[in-house]
């Protein structure tokens, strides 16, 4: 309530109107299915944050506490360190944009943008005032008037947008917010939604099960797999440095060479995998431990012939893809089994066909271990 | 293969008997229905509406009646005061059953869909009487109220409007619950998780997104109520014990107590003409196509 009260405009300046949230060991059991396992963490205030995961994950369901929809089994909702787990949604000041937007459709879209500001009473003029600015704020000014039904899908996510932040909400929440747009437009929206989020500096945070808009959007991803929280990080550091099996897999591509450490040494550890000996820089356990190495396949490189590389190996090409800015080839090796190899195709150096033997070459710290999911538990 | 070529063009070209356009057969097939629907139906009507005009002189003379005659004026004020009092009152107990059944889960919805539907099968005349044996003056609810105290003497419950009433909501009201419960299945459980998340209370909730929405079925449910209360016979005849006359009853009268044709047939007339006036201003505000099932 206190945030209606304050006037001015939706945008923020310098200083941060975000609020953050922290979950405390957040649970949800529906019967003998754990939908949520004990998942805590936190979102600094302004941050960005998106709980990705497949479906079955519990993303949903973590939002939907959240919000106040569904109670926790176990656990806490912080907001600013305030204890709000037992509050109902209508009582948390959250803006939330749903999945398909549920725009009211008996409402114009200036009436369902005034939905917030009607029901928390405030004045006609303010809240004409405010609905103006909203819309100004997702470039649907001339739509007023317009019913949801008349609009694009596009333009339903901008009013569900404009409807969730109008009141100030002391956070954002975003449950699958552009899942429901062709490819183009989603690419556009999440532009927009970046460009937003930077504008008016709150908190968001964001449900979804589409990685690159995790990647794209936040500066925080919580990954997800059956209930838990798998790792939290800033998206580079979630793809480069990928703590399971699982977390490597579902942002983007990877190849997995499993193998024993031989030895450990300053210049870097040597990892024997099938008759290959791997130079990875770091260290990825003590001799004798069998590790799980991620490879990226846009890490590999073809060698040309005589080249050298830290880590080689041969192998002939068992299929191949165009995919317009790259080649997707699927190489046979005879140690390593089949590795799959991003290969920009402006001035590639081969032209792929089946069967043709290639060379494979990749640096000590292209590689990086990962521990296998149930290891990581 | 010279005989399979012999076939093929004879096959393809039209056969001169039969050069009916395309769809002529399907309307042929509705032939019988709509014959048997003229026959026994329309036609049956437009003799009532010839007899209101013919018995017992030609001419305007039953409908002149219509403003003239305190009688028929009292019977038509009875029936429509009747049937909006009951349209009311099964709407505002069918609400709240749909939306109860609306909201709730699988299981119980069938079960409350079957305590909803089940006084459809029992015969209305089983029903009349079954109020009139609680209603009346020695009736259970009669004793029940004087064993508890609470009145002197026995309430005047049956034989009048309030009897008449009662026992037309309880028929009606399935007829209510339907097509409020089509509207309101119809809308998505997320506005409504949307409306609260965006700092509506529960009760906010039901009177600016829940009652908008559900408003057609409302609409829908009030017509098709009302448009049925009009032509009550046997009940308002048991429950109203001869002394409220409602249109259908003073129809009956007319025709088979008093003979009087013409008068019956005028009223009838009139009934009809007020339920088609009604669908046709109505149908210009809800679907009606939805109301009766069709529509999708």
């Amino acid at each position: 309530m206190t945030a209606v009260a304050r006037p001015g405009a939706l945008v923020a300046g310098a200083e941060s109107a975000g609020h953050a949230l922290e979950l405390r060991g957040l649970s949800k059991r529906y019967g003998g299915f754990t939908a949520v396992d004990a998942v805590s963490l936190r979102v600094e205030r302004g941050q960005f944050l998106t709980l990705l995961g497949p479906s079955g994950s519990g993303k949903t369901t973590i939002l939907m506490m959240i919000a106040g929809f569904v109670a926790p089994g176990e656990g806490a909702v912080l907001l600013d360190g305030r204890d709000i787990t037992a509050l109902p949604p209508e009582r948390r000041d959250f803006g939330m944009v749903f999945q398909g937007y549920a725009l009211f459709p008996h409402m114009t879209v200036a009436e369902n943008v005034a939905f917030p500001l009607r029901v928390r009473r405030l004045g006609r003029a303010a809240r004409e005032e405010k609905v103006r600015a909203a819309l100004d704020l997702v470039q649907l000014s001339g739509f007023a008037d317009r019913r949801p039904s008349q609009l694009s899908g596009g333009q339903q996510q901008r009013v569900a947008l404009a409807r969730a932040l109008v009141f100030d909400p002391d956070l954002l929440l975003l449950d699958e917010p552009l899942s429901a747009l062709d490819r183009k437009l989603r690419a556009e929206l999440q532009e927009e939604l970046k460009a937003l989020h930077r504008r008016i500096g709150r908190t968001f945070v964001s449900v979804t099960h589409d990685q690159e808009e995790a990647l794209s959007l936040s500066d925080q991803v919580a990954i997800l797999n059956h209930g838990r929280l798998v790792q939290l990080g800033p998206p580079e550091a979630l793809y480069e440095r990928p703590r399971t099996r699982f977390v490597a897999g579902f942002l983007g591509h990877s190849n997995f060479l499993r193998g024993t450490v031989r030895e450990v040494a300053a210049a870097g550890s040597v990892v024997q995998a099938g008759g290959t000996r791997l130079l990875q820089r770091d260290e990825p356990g003590p001799p004798g431990a069998t590790v799980l190495l991620s490879l990226r396949p846009e890490k590999i490189a073809l060698l040309a012939e005589g080249e050298g590389a830290e880590n080689a190996v041969a192998g002939s090409i068992a299929a191949w893809a165009y995919l317009g800015a790259g080649y997707s080839l699927s190489v046979a090796t005879c140690d390593l089994g089949v590795l799959h190899v991003a290969l920009p195709a402006w001035r590639a150096p081969i032209a792929p066909r089946e069967g043709l033997p290639v060379r494979l070459g990749w640096s000590a710290e292209a590689a990086v271990p990962v521990l296998e999911d149930a290891d990581a538990a | 293969m010279p005989r399979d070529a012999a076939v093929l063009p004879a096959a393809a070209a039209p056969r001169p008997g039969l050069a009916l356009p395309r769809e002529a057969g399907w309307w042929l097939l509705l032939l019988p229905a709509f014959l048997l629907m003229t026959a026994l139906y329309v036609a049956p009507i437009l003799q009532v509406l010839a007899i209101s005009f013919t018995e017992p002189t030609p001419g305007l003379g039953n409908y002149e009646r219509l403003f003239t005659a305190a009688g028929v004026q009292r019977v038509i004020g009875t029936t429509l005061r009747i049937c909006a009092v009951t349209t009311v009152v099964a709407l505002v107990l069918g609400y709240a059953l749909a939306y109860v059944i609306a909201l709730a889960s699988p299981r119980a919805r069938r079960w409350w869909l079957l305590g909803v539907l089940l006084p459809l099968w029992i015969s209305v005349l089983v029903r009349a009487f079954a109020w009139v044996t609680l209603l009346r003056r020695q009736g259970l609810v009669n004793e029940g109220l004087l064993a508890a105290g609470l009145i002197e003497e026995p309430l005047k419950l049956v034989w009048n409007e309030f009897g008449i009433v009662v026992g037309m909501v309880h028929y009606m009201v399935p007829y209510a619950v339907l097509p409020m419960l089509a509207a309101m299945r119809e809308i998505d459980p997320r506005l409504l998780a949307a409306a609260r998340g965006l700092g509506a209370s529960r009760l906010t909730v039901f009177g600016r997104v829940f009652l908008p929405l559900s408003m057609p079925g409302l609409v829908a449910a009030g017509v098709l109520v009302f448009i049925v209360s009009l032509g009550f016979y046997i009940t308002p005849a048991i429950l109203g014990g001869g002394k409220t006359l409602m249109a259908a009853e003073w129809i009956k009268l007319q025709i088979l107590d008093l003979v009087r044709w013409g008068m019956g047939a005028m009223l009838a007339s009139v009934l009809v003409v007020t339920i088609l006036a009604t669908l046709a201003i109505f149908a210009r505000v809800v679907d009606l196509r939805r109301l009766f099932g069709g529509g999708h």
